[in-house]
Protein backbone atom coordinates (compact mmCIF):
# COMPACT_ATOMS: atom_id res chain seq x y z
CA UNK A 1 0.00 0.00 0.00
CA UNK A 2 1.42 3.38 -0.98
CA UNK A 3 1.67 6.05 1.71
CA UNK A 4 -0.84 8.28 -0.03
CA UNK A 5 -3.47 5.55 -0.12
CA UNK A 6 -2.80 4.95 3.54
CA UNK A 7 -3.29 8.63 4.31
CA UNK A 8 -6.48 8.78 2.31
CA UNK A 9 -7.79 5.75 4.17
CA UNK A 10 -7.65 7.85 7.36
CA UNK A 11 -10.46 9.98 5.96
CA UNK A 12 -12.49 6.86 5.15
CA UNK A 13 -12.63 5.87 8.80
CA UNK A 14 -16.18 6.81 9.93
CA UNK A 15 -15.08 7.45 13.53
CA UNK A 16 -12.48 9.95 12.35
CA UNK A 17 -14.92 11.67 10.01
CA UNK A 18 -17.35 12.01 12.91
CA UNK A 19 -14.55 13.41 15.07
CA UNK A 20 -13.67 15.98 12.40
CA UNK A 21 -17.30 16.90 11.71
CA UNK A 22 -17.76 17.67 15.39
CA UNK A 23 -14.65 19.83 15.19
CA UNK A 24 -16.16 21.74 12.26
CA UNK A 25 -19.39 22.19 14.21
CA UNK A 26 -17.47 23.54 17.20
CA UNK A 27 -15.54 25.94 14.96
CA UNK A 28 -18.73 27.34 13.43
CA UNK A 29 -20.73 27.54 16.65
CA UNK A 30 -17.82 29.11 18.50
CA UNK A 31 -17.30 31.75 15.81
CA UNK A 32 -20.99 32.61 15.52
CA UNK A 33 -21.34 32.90 19.31
CA UNK A 34 -18.18 35.02 19.49
CA UNK A 35 -19.46 37.37 16.80
CA UNK A 36 -22.96 37.70 18.32
CA UNK A 37 -21.62 38.42 21.80
CA UNK A 38 -18.98 40.59 20.15
CA UNK A 39 -21.70 42.68 18.50
CA UNK A 40 -23.46 43.14 21.86
CA UNK A 41 -20.34 44.09 23.82
CA UNK A 42 -18.83 45.94 20.87
CA UNK A 43 -21.93 48.09 20.39
CA UNK A 44 -21.90 49.14 24.03
CA UNK A 45 -18.20 49.96 23.78
CA UNK A 46 -18.69 51.90 20.56
CA UNK A 47 -21.61 53.90 21.99
CA UNK A 48 -19.60 54.68 25.13
CA UNK A 49 -16.54 55.71 23.16
CA UNK A 50 -18.52 57.90 20.79
CA UNK A 51 -21.19 59.55 22.91
CA UNK A 52 -20.11 59.57 26.58
CA UNK A 53 -18.59 63.01 26.23
CA UNK A 54 -20.20 64.97 29.06
CA UNK A 55 -18.18 65.57 32.20
CA UNK A 56 -20.16 63.01 34.20
CA UNK A 57 -19.94 60.15 31.73
CA UNK A 58 -16.46 60.79 30.36
CA UNK A 59 -15.06 57.98 32.49
CA UNK A 60 -17.00 55.45 30.37
CA UNK A 61 -15.50 56.88 27.20
CA UNK A 62 -12.01 56.45 28.66
CA UNK A 63 -12.74 52.93 29.83
CA UNK A 64 -14.15 51.90 26.46
CA UNK A 65 -11.28 53.53 24.58
CA UNK A 66 -8.61 51.84 26.66
CA UNK A 67 -10.39 48.48 26.40
CA UNK A 68 -10.56 48.76 22.62
CA UNK A 69 -7.00 49.97 22.18
CA UNK A 70 -5.49 47.41 24.57
CA UNK A 71 -7.19 44.46 22.90
CA UNK A 72 -6.59 45.69 19.37
CA UNK A 73 -2.88 46.14 19.90
CA UNK A 74 -1.97 42.87 21.57
CA UNK A 75 -2.12 39.36 20.10
CA UNK A 76 -5.11 37.08 20.61
CA UNK A 77 -2.86 34.26 21.78
CA UNK A 78 -1.70 36.38 24.72
CA UNK A 79 -5.33 36.81 25.81
CA UNK A 80 -5.98 33.09 25.42
CA UNK A 81 -3.05 32.38 27.74
CA UNK A 82 -4.18 35.07 30.17
CA UNK A 83 -7.75 33.77 30.26
CA UNK A 84 -6.53 30.21 30.78
CA UNK A 85 -4.99 31.32 34.05
CA UNK A 86 -7.21 34.13 35.25
CA UNK A 87 -10.68 33.78 33.75
CA UNK A 88 -13.14 32.52 36.37
CA UNK A 89 -15.40 29.75 35.06
CA UNK A 90 -18.91 29.82 36.54
CA UNK A 91 -20.08 26.58 38.16
CA UNK A 92 -22.86 26.12 35.62
CA UNK A 93 -20.33 25.95 32.81
CA UNK A 94 -17.77 23.64 34.36
CA UNK A 95 -19.53 20.28 34.19
CA UNK A 96 -19.18 17.79 31.34
CA UNK A 97 -21.33 18.66 28.32
CA UNK A 98 -21.50 18.33 24.50
CA UNK A 99 -19.69 15.01 24.89
CA UNK A 100 -16.64 16.72 26.40
CA UNK A 101 -15.04 16.08 29.77
CA UNK A 102 -15.31 18.78 32.40
CA UNK A 103 -11.64 19.72 31.93
CA UNK A 104 -12.23 20.22 28.22
CA UNK A 105 -15.36 22.26 28.87
CA UNK A 106 -13.45 24.54 31.24
CA UNK A 107 -10.70 25.01 28.65
CA UNK A 108 -13.32 25.73 26.02
CA UNK A 109 -15.06 28.35 28.17
CA UNK A 110 -11.80 30.07 29.05
CA UNK A 111 -10.44 30.11 25.52
CA UNK A 112 -13.73 31.24 24.02
CA UNK A 113 -13.89 34.01 26.60
CA UNK A 114 -10.59 35.27 25.21
CA UNK A 115 -11.93 35.02 21.66
CA UNK A 116 -15.09 36.92 22.62
CA UNK A 117 -13.21 39.68 24.47
CA UNK A 118 -10.82 40.07 21.55
CA UNK A 119 -13.52 40.00 18.87
CA UNK A 120 -15.67 42.54 20.71
CA UNK A 121 -12.86 45.09 20.59
CA UNK A 122 -12.58 44.69 16.82
CA UNK A 123 -16.34 44.84 16.35
CA UNK A 124 -16.51 47.96 18.54
CA UNK A 125 -14.39 49.79 15.99
CA UNK A 126 -16.54 48.48 13.13
CA UNK A 127 -19.74 49.66 14.86
CA UNK A 128 -18.11 53.00 15.56
CA UNK A 129 -17.37 53.37 11.87
CA UNK A 130 -21.07 52.74 11.21
CA UNK A 131 -22.16 55.22 13.87
CA UNK A 132 -19.84 57.89 12.49
CA UNK A 133 -21.34 57.46 9.04
CA UNK A 134 -24.87 58.33 10.26
CA UNK A 135 -25.47 61.95 9.37
CA UNK A 136 -25.74 64.49 12.21
CA UNK A 137 -29.15 65.57 10.88
CA UNK A 138 -30.59 62.19 11.87
CA UNK A 139 -29.95 62.93 15.55
CA UNK A 140 -31.44 66.39 15.27
CA UNK A 141 -34.46 65.09 13.40
CA UNK A 142 -35.00 62.49 16.12
CA UNK A 143 -34.73 65.05 18.92
CA UNK A 144 -37.09 67.42 17.13
CA UNK A 145 -39.70 64.67 17.07
CA UNK A 146 -39.47 64.36 20.84
CA UNK A 147 -37.32 61.21 21.03
CA UNK A 148 -35.00 60.87 24.02
CA UNK A 149 -31.30 60.17 23.46
CA UNK A 150 -31.78 56.44 24.09
CA UNK A 151 -34.77 56.27 21.77
CA UNK A 152 -32.84 58.13 19.06
CA UNK A 153 -30.08 55.55 19.40
CA UNK A 154 -32.34 52.50 19.36
CA UNK A 155 -34.89 53.55 16.74
CA UNK A 156 -32.96 55.85 14.44
CA UNK A 157 -29.19 55.74 14.65
CA UNK A 158 -28.30 52.12 15.43
CA UNK A 159 -30.49 50.54 12.72
CA UNK A 160 -28.88 52.75 10.09
CA UNK A 161 -25.40 52.09 11.46
CA UNK A 162 -25.91 48.30 11.53
CA UNK A 163 -27.25 48.24 7.99
CA UNK A 164 -24.12 50.00 6.77
CA UNK A 165 -21.73 47.61 8.47
CA UNK A 166 -23.32 44.28 7.47
CA UNK A 167 -20.59 43.49 4.90
CA UNK A 168 -17.80 44.42 7.33
CA UNK A 169 -19.41 42.31 10.04
CA UNK A 170 -19.59 39.33 7.70
CA UNK A 171 -15.89 39.78 6.92
CA UNK A 172 -15.36 39.77 10.66
CA UNK A 173 -17.10 36.39 10.86
CA UNK A 174 -14.49 35.10 8.39
CA UNK A 175 -11.69 36.54 10.50
CA UNK A 176 -13.19 35.03 13.63
CA UNK A 177 -13.48 31.59 12.02
CA UNK A 178 -9.81 31.86 11.15
CA UNK A 179 -8.94 33.24 14.57
CA UNK A 180 -10.70 30.35 16.27
CA UNK A 181 -7.86 28.16 14.97
CA UNK A 182 -5.67 29.90 17.56
CA UNK A 183 -7.54 27.83 20.09
CA UNK A 184 -5.70 24.81 18.70
CA UNK A 185 -2.71 26.10 20.66
CA UNK A 186 -4.35 25.20 23.93
CA UNK A 187 -5.88 21.94 22.67
CA UNK A 188 -9.46 23.01 22.53
CA UNK A 189 -11.73 20.92 20.43
CA UNK A 190 -12.28 22.86 17.22
CA UNK A 191 -11.31 21.73 13.72
CA UNK A 192 -7.66 22.84 13.67
CA UNK A 193 -6.75 21.21 16.97
CA UNK A 194 -8.47 17.98 15.97
CA UNK A 195 -6.54 17.81 12.71
CA UNK A 196 -3.34 18.42 14.61
CA UNK A 197 -4.17 15.67 17.09
CA UNK A 198 -4.92 13.30 14.22
CA UNK A 199 -1.61 14.07 12.53
CA UNK A 200 0.37 13.16 15.63
CA UNK A 201 -1.36 9.79 15.79
CA UNK A 202 -1.65 9.21 12.04
CA UNK A 203 0.68 6.20 12.25
CA UNK A 204 -2.12 4.26 13.96
CA UNK A 205 -4.54 4.78 11.14
CA UNK A 206 -2.70 4.92 7.82
CA UNK A 207 -1.52 1.34 7.87
CA UNK A 208 2.17 2.12 7.41
CA UNK A 209 3.09 2.54 11.08
CA UNK A 210 4.80 5.92 10.57
CA UNK A 211 3.64 9.49 10.01
CA UNK A 212 4.33 10.40 6.38
CA UNK A 213 4.34 13.60 4.38
CA UNK A 214 1.21 12.45 2.60
CA UNK A 215 -0.61 12.46 5.97
CA UNK A 216 0.25 16.14 6.33
CA UNK A 217 -1.11 16.84 2.87
CA UNK A 218 -4.28 14.82 3.30
CA UNK A 219 -5.22 15.98 6.81
CA UNK A 220 -4.25 19.64 6.55
CA UNK A 221 -5.52 19.71 2.99
CA UNK A 222 -8.88 18.46 4.23
CA UNK A 223 -9.00 21.14 6.95
CA UNK A 224 -7.93 23.82 4.47
CA UNK A 225 -10.69 22.74 2.10
CA UNK A 226 -13.32 23.00 4.84
CA UNK A 227 -12.14 26.42 5.98
CA UNK A 228 -11.96 27.54 2.37
CA UNK A 229 -15.50 26.41 1.54
CA UNK A 230 -16.97 28.19 4.57
CA UNK A 231 -14.98 31.39 4.21
CA UNK A 232 -15.15 31.62 0.44
CA UNK A 233 -18.94 31.35 0.54
CA UNK A 234 -19.02 34.16 3.09
CA UNK A 235 -16.54 36.39 1.30
CA UNK A 236 -18.32 35.89 -2.03
CA UNK A 237 -21.59 36.98 -0.47
CA UNK A 238 -19.86 40.01 1.04
CA UNK A 239 -18.58 40.94 -2.39
CA UNK A 240 -22.00 40.42 -3.93
CA UNK A 241 -23.58 42.67 -1.31
CA UNK A 242 -21.01 45.38 -1.90
CA UNK A 243 -21.56 45.22 -5.64
CA UNK A 244 -25.35 45.46 -5.36
CA UNK A 245 -25.88 47.71 -2.35
CA UNK A 246 -29.38 48.75 -3.47
CA UNK A 247 -30.69 45.22 -3.14
CA UNK A 248 -29.71 44.97 0.51
CA UNK A 249 -29.54 48.43 2.04
CA UNK B 1 -4.71 38.92 39.65
CA UNK B 2 -2.93 39.29 42.98
CA UNK B 3 0.21 37.97 41.29
CA UNK B 4 0.55 41.26 39.45
CA UNK B 5 1.66 42.97 42.67
CA UNK B 6 3.75 40.16 44.04
CA UNK B 7 7.34 41.27 44.44
CA UNK B 8 8.68 37.71 44.15
CA UNK B 9 7.05 37.19 40.79
CA UNK B 10 8.44 40.45 39.43
CA UNK B 11 11.86 39.52 40.75
CA UNK B 12 11.65 36.24 38.84
CA UNK B 13 10.84 38.13 35.66
CA UNK B 14 13.75 40.48 36.31
CA UNK B 15 16.19 37.59 36.82
CA UNK B 16 15.09 36.01 33.55
CA UNK B 17 14.76 39.29 31.65
CA UNK B 18 17.02 37.83 28.96
CA UNK B 19 14.12 35.56 27.86
CA UNK B 20 11.94 38.55 27.08
CA UNK B 21 14.72 40.44 25.31
CA UNK B 22 15.47 37.44 23.10
CA UNK B 23 11.79 36.85 22.41
CA UNK B 24 11.23 40.50 21.60
CA UNK B 25 14.19 40.59 19.20
CA UNK B 26 13.04 37.36 17.54
CA UNK B 27 9.57 38.77 17.06
CA UNK B 28 10.96 41.98 15.57
CA UNK B 29 13.32 40.11 13.22
CA UNK B 30 10.54 37.80 12.15
CA UNK B 31 8.14 40.68 11.59
CA UNK B 32 10.75 42.70 9.68
CA UNK B 33 11.67 40.03 7.14
CA UNK B 34 8.07 38.86 6.80
CA UNK B 35 7.08 42.48 6.14
CA UNK B 36 9.62 42.83 3.34
CA UNK B 37 8.44 39.58 1.75
CA UNK B 38 4.80 40.59 2.09
CA UNK B 39 5.47 44.02 0.53
CA UNK B 40 7.20 42.44 -2.45
CA UNK B 41 4.39 39.90 -2.92
CA UNK B 42 1.71 42.51 -2.25
CA UNK B 43 2.99 44.95 -4.88
CA UNK B 44 3.59 42.13 -7.38
CA UNK B 45 0.16 40.54 -6.98
CA UNK B 46 -1.57 43.90 -6.61
CA UNK B 47 -0.17 44.95 -9.99
CA UNK B 48 -1.11 41.57 -11.44
CA UNK B 49 -4.70 41.96 -10.24
CA UNK B 50 -4.99 45.36 -11.96
CA UNK B 51 -3.22 44.36 -15.17
CA UNK B 52 -5.21 43.79 -18.32
CA UNK B 53 -3.89 40.27 -18.84
CA UNK B 54 -6.59 37.76 -17.90
CA UNK B 55 -4.14 35.01 -16.94
CA UNK B 56 -2.25 37.21 -14.48
CA UNK B 57 -5.50 38.46 -12.97
CA UNK B 58 -6.76 34.93 -12.38
CA UNK B 59 -3.44 33.86 -10.89
CA UNK B 60 -3.51 36.83 -8.51
CA UNK B 61 -7.12 36.11 -7.56
CA UNK B 62 -6.39 32.44 -6.78
CA UNK B 63 -3.46 33.41 -4.55
CA UNK B 64 -5.49 35.97 -2.63
CA UNK B 65 -8.57 33.77 -2.20
CA UNK B 66 -6.68 30.69 -1.05
CA UNK B 67 -4.55 32.59 1.45
CA UNK B 68 -7.29 34.85 2.80
CA UNK B 69 -9.83 32.08 3.29
CA UNK B 70 -7.71 29.66 5.30
CA UNK B 71 -6.27 30.26 8.78
CA UNK B 72 -2.67 31.35 9.19
CA UNK B 73 -2.09 28.66 11.81
CA UNK B 74 -3.14 26.00 9.31
CA UNK B 75 -0.82 27.36 6.62
CA UNK B 76 2.05 27.53 9.07
CA UNK B 77 1.57 24.00 10.40
CA UNK B 78 1.10 22.72 6.88
CA UNK B 79 4.36 24.18 5.63
CA UNK B 80 6.27 23.24 8.76
CA UNK B 81 5.11 19.64 8.98
CA UNK B 82 5.27 19.05 5.24
CA UNK B 83 8.91 20.17 5.29
CA UNK B 84 9.68 18.31 8.50
CA UNK B 85 8.18 14.96 7.47
CA UNK B 86 9.81 15.08 4.05
CA UNK B 87 13.17 15.72 5.71
CA UNK B 88 13.71 19.24 4.38
CA UNK B 89 13.15 21.23 7.57
CA UNK B 90 14.42 24.81 7.20
CA UNK B 91 14.00 25.90 10.80
CA UNK B 92 11.17 27.56 12.65
CA UNK B 93 11.98 31.23 12.08
CA UNK B 94 12.47 30.92 8.28
CA UNK B 95 9.25 28.89 8.04
CA UNK B 96 7.52 31.64 9.99
CA UNK B 97 8.94 34.36 7.76
CA UNK B 98 7.75 32.59 4.62
CA UNK B 99 4.24 31.84 5.94
CA UNK B 100 3.70 35.28 7.46
CA UNK B 101 5.09 36.91 4.32
CA UNK B 102 2.76 34.99 2.05
CA UNK B 103 -0.24 35.43 4.36
CA UNK B 104 0.08 39.18 4.69
CA UNK B 105 1.24 39.46 1.08
CA UNK B 106 -2.30 38.49 0.09
CA UNK B 107 -3.75 41.28 2.24
CA UNK B 108 -1.18 43.77 0.95
CA UNK B 109 -2.10 42.75 -2.60
CA UNK B 110 -5.74 43.62 -1.92
CA UNK B 111 -4.69 46.95 -0.40
CA UNK B 112 -2.52 47.79 -3.42
CA UNK B 113 -5.27 46.70 -5.80
CA UNK B 114 -7.86 48.89 -4.07
CA UNK B 115 -5.43 51.82 -4.17
CA UNK B 116 -4.74 51.46 -7.88
CA UNK B 117 -8.42 50.91 -8.71
CA UNK B 118 -9.34 54.13 -6.90
CA UNK B 119 -7.42 56.15 -9.51
CA UNK B 120 -9.72 57.33 -12.33
CA UNK B 121 -9.19 55.63 -15.72
CA UNK B 122 -8.47 59.01 -17.25
CA UNK B 123 -5.14 59.07 -15.42
CA UNK B 124 -4.09 55.77 -17.04
CA UNK B 125 -5.16 56.97 -20.46
CA UNK B 126 -3.47 60.34 -20.01
CA UNK B 127 -0.22 58.61 -19.04
CA UNK B 128 -0.47 56.30 -22.03
CA UNK B 129 -1.17 59.16 -24.41
CA UNK B 130 1.99 60.88 -23.17
CA UNK B 131 4.01 57.84 -24.19
CA UNK B 132 4.75 56.37 -20.75
CA UNK B 133 5.47 52.66 -20.76
CA UNK B 134 3.88 50.41 -18.07
CA UNK B 135 6.62 50.91 -15.47
CA UNK B 136 6.80 54.64 -16.07
CA UNK B 137 3.03 54.99 -15.93
CA UNK B 138 2.82 53.14 -12.62
CA UNK B 139 5.90 54.72 -11.07
CA UNK B 140 5.37 58.37 -12.05
CA UNK B 141 1.60 58.70 -12.37
CA UNK B 142 -0.44 56.02 -10.62
CA UNK B 143 1.48 54.96 -7.50
CA UNK B 144 2.22 58.50 -6.22
CA UNK B 145 -1.54 59.22 -6.33
CA UNK B 146 -2.65 55.95 -4.79
CA UNK B 147 -0.02 55.85 -2.04
CA UNK B 148 -2.13 57.96 0.32
CA UNK B 149 -5.02 55.53 -0.07
CA UNK B 150 -2.73 52.53 0.28
CA UNK B 151 -0.74 53.58 3.35
CA UNK B 152 -3.32 53.58 6.19
CA UNK B 153 -4.61 50.02 5.58
CA UNK B 154 -1.05 48.92 4.93
CA UNK B 155 0.03 50.16 8.35
CA UNK B 156 -2.93 48.25 9.85
CA UNK B 157 -1.62 45.14 8.11
CA UNK B 158 1.80 45.73 9.65
CA UNK B 159 0.16 45.80 13.09
CA UNK B 160 -1.63 42.53 12.30
CA UNK B 161 1.61 41.02 11.09
CA UNK B 162 3.37 41.88 14.33
CA UNK B 163 0.50 40.40 16.35
CA UNK B 164 0.43 37.29 14.18
CA UNK B 165 4.06 36.44 14.93
CA UNK B 166 2.50 34.78 17.99
CA UNK B 167 1.19 31.93 15.84
CA UNK B 168 4.71 30.49 15.79
CA UNK B 169 3.84 29.01 19.15
CA UNK B 170 2.05 26.10 17.48
CA UNK B 171 5.26 24.84 15.89
CA UNK B 172 7.31 25.55 19.02
CA UNK B 173 8.68 28.90 17.98
CA UNK B 174 11.02 31.25 19.82
CA UNK B 175 9.02 34.45 19.42
CA UNK B 176 7.97 36.63 22.34
CA UNK B 177 4.69 34.84 23.10
CA UNK B 178 6.14 31.34 22.88
CA UNK B 179 9.11 32.21 25.10
CA UNK B 180 6.80 33.92 27.60
CA UNK B 181 4.63 30.83 27.74
CA UNK B 182 7.55 28.47 28.25
CA UNK B 183 8.83 30.89 30.90
CA UNK B 184 5.61 30.86 32.93
CA UNK B 185 5.16 27.10 32.61
CA UNK B 186 8.82 26.11 32.93
CA UNK B 187 9.86 23.88 35.84
CA UNK B 188 12.44 26.24 37.31
CA UNK B 189 10.96 29.54 36.17
CA UNK B 190 7.22 28.93 36.32
CA UNK B 191 4.45 30.63 38.20
CA UNK B 192 5.02 34.32 37.50
CA UNK B 193 1.99 34.48 35.20
CA UNK B 194 0.71 37.98 35.83
CA UNK B 195 3.96 39.97 35.53
CA UNK B 196 5.19 37.96 32.55
CA UNK B 197 1.95 38.35 30.58
CA UNK B 198 1.75 42.00 31.61
CA UNK B 199 5.27 42.64 30.33
CA UNK B 200 4.62 40.83 27.06
CA UNK B 201 1.39 42.74 26.58
CA UNK B 202 3.17 46.04 27.17
CA UNK B 203 5.93 45.13 24.70
CA UNK B 204 3.37 44.39 21.98
CA UNK B 205 1.34 47.47 22.86
CA UNK B 206 4.24 49.91 22.61
CA UNK B 207 4.97 48.80 19.04
CA UNK B 208 1.41 48.34 17.81
CA UNK B 209 -0.39 51.26 19.43
CA UNK B 210 1.61 54.07 17.75
CA UNK B 211 1.29 52.33 14.38
CA UNK B 212 -2.46 51.78 14.59
CA UNK B 213 -3.01 55.32 15.90
CA UNK B 214 -1.08 56.79 12.98
CA UNK B 215 -3.15 54.67 10.62
CA UNK B 216 -6.50 55.78 12.03
CA UNK B 217 -5.54 59.48 12.22
CA UNK B 218 -4.38 59.26 8.62
CA UNK B 219 -7.54 57.51 7.53
CA UNK B 220 -9.76 60.05 9.27
CA UNK B 221 -7.99 63.03 7.73
CA UNK B 222 -8.42 61.42 4.30
CA UNK B 223 -12.11 60.88 4.98
CA UNK B 224 -12.55 64.48 6.12
CA UNK B 225 -10.87 65.72 2.97
CA UNK B 226 -13.11 63.52 0.84
CA UNK B 227 -16.18 64.85 2.60
CA UNK B 228 -15.05 68.42 2.05
CA UNK B 229 -14.54 67.86 -1.66
CA UNK B 230 -17.91 66.15 -1.96
CA UNK B 231 -19.77 68.72 0.13
CA UNK B 232 -18.38 71.81 -1.61
CA UNK B 233 -20.63 71.95 -4.67
CA UNK B 234 -23.67 71.07 -2.55
CA UNK B 235 -23.08 74.07 -0.31
CA UNK B 236 -23.15 76.42 -3.25
CA UNK B 237 -26.37 75.13 -4.73
CA UNK B 238 -28.57 74.06 -1.83
CA UNK B 239 -29.06 76.13 1.26
CA UNK B 240 -28.32 74.03 4.39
Amino acid sequence: MSTLEGSLSILKNPAIIMYLLKGIAFTIVLSVVAVILGILIGSLLALARNYCTSAKTRIFKWLATSYIEIFRNTPLLLWIFICLVFFPVPKALSGPMFGLSSVEVKLLVKASAALILFTSSVIAEIVRGGLNSVAQGQFEAGYSQGFSTIQVMIYIVLPQAYRKIIPTLLSQVITTIKDSSYLANVAVIELMSRVKTLLSSANNYNGTGTVNVSDVFVLFGFAALIYFIINFTLSSSVRYMQKHPRRFF
Amino acid sequence: MSGLFSLDAWEKVWVFKETFVIGFLNTITLAFFALILSLILGILFGLMATSEKKGLMILGRIYVEIIQNTPLILQLSFLYYALAFSGNSIGIIPTGIITLGFYHGAYMAEVVRAGIESIPTGQFEAAQSQGFDYIGKMYYIILPQSIKIILPPMVNQIVNLIKNTSCLYIIGGSDLISLTYSFVTGASTGGAYAPAYFLTGILFFIICYPLSSIASVWENSLKMRDQKTIDLPAEGTVNG
